[in-house]
């Protein structure tokens, strides 16, 4: 049960629930909430095989540590950019972001 | 008799954690109240630092509930308060949109499990299976010799998102009011 495959399933799970809330939600912040979850079955996965595969048991580990840190880069740049839109257009809803669209 | 019963306690946690996570992620998925949202992911990163004690990682457990669940989620419970109040009539969703939402997740998960399940998964020949190559003490090792380029770009990254950060949420207001 516990194994390689248990894993990237709940993984691939993950990233496809994620998938879904990108393509579906219009609300700004319930996107950000669905690249959470993408960045985290990614990181899941590196975990497994880190764990099950890899040379050298270290090296996934590490790299999840920097994925968690520039997760948090992004959710600050994603939260700001959130907060000038809605000083802008008075709504957080990714139709009224179609500025560009002429 | 001691360890088979062992056994199944450890299996049932670690089915438990499974189901919490997937549960979290739909609970941060599917309902349109967006207060639910961020409490089912913060559920569901929390079922992720569980799998992360069954994959063996304390450490990267910690950092998973320090730096997802005590400071993003909490980052994005501020913004909740941008949302349209919840009183206000949802605006439907078209099918053809959510049909074709649904459509393509599917297709990533199936194409994703085949390759799974096709794969012959087998370990590195010259893998080292020595179990204190996990500690705390080898990771930080790794980070302030082999990899420390890297972990003083991310050092600097996180400090230009964080002034990024004041400049764009700072300037947009002095240019509107």
């Amino acid at each position: 049960m516990n194994s390689l495959s248990t894993y990237l399933i709940i993984s691939a799970l993950l990233f496809s629930l994620g998938l879904l809330g990108i393509l579906l939600r219009r609300n700004l912040v319930g996107m950000l909430i669905s690249v959470e979850l993408l960045l985290n079955s990614a990181n899941l996965n590196f975990m497994a095989f880190n764990r099950f595969l890899a040379p050298d048991p270290a090296v996934g580990q590490v790299i999840a540590l920097f994925v968690m840190g520039l997760a948090a880069a992004e959710a600050a740049i994603g939260l700001s950019i959130i907060l000038a839109f809605f000083r802008k257009m008075h709504s957080i809803s990714s139709e009224r972001a179609q500025r560009l669209k002429g | 008799m001691e360890t088979s019963s062992l056994n199944i306690i450890a299996q049932a946690a670690f089915w438990m954690t499974v189901a919490l996570t997937v549960t979290g992620a739909s609970i941060a998925v599917f309902p349109r109240n967006i207060l639910y949202n961020v409490l089912g992911l913060a559920l569901a990163l929390s079922g992720i630092a569980g799998l992360y004690l069954c994959l063996g990682s304390f450490f990267v457990a910690m950092m998973q509930l320090l730096i997802y669940v005590g400071a993003i989620c909490i980052a994005i419970v501020f913004a909740i308060m941008l949302s349209p109040p919840l009183h206000l009539q949802i605006p439907e969703r078209p099918i053809f949109k959510m049909a074709m939402a649904t459509a393509i997740s599917v297709t990533f998960f199936v194409a994703a499990a085949s390759v799974v399940f096709r794969t012959d998964w087998s370990p590195s020949p010259d893998r080292v299976s020595d179990l204190s190559r996990w500690s705390v003490q080898n990771l930080g090792d790794m980070l302030l010799t082999r990899y420390e380029l890297v972990f003083e770009v991310i050092s600097l990254v996180l400090l230009v998102a964080i002034i990024g950060a004041v400049v764009t949420a700072g300037f947009s207001r002095r240019s509107t009011s």
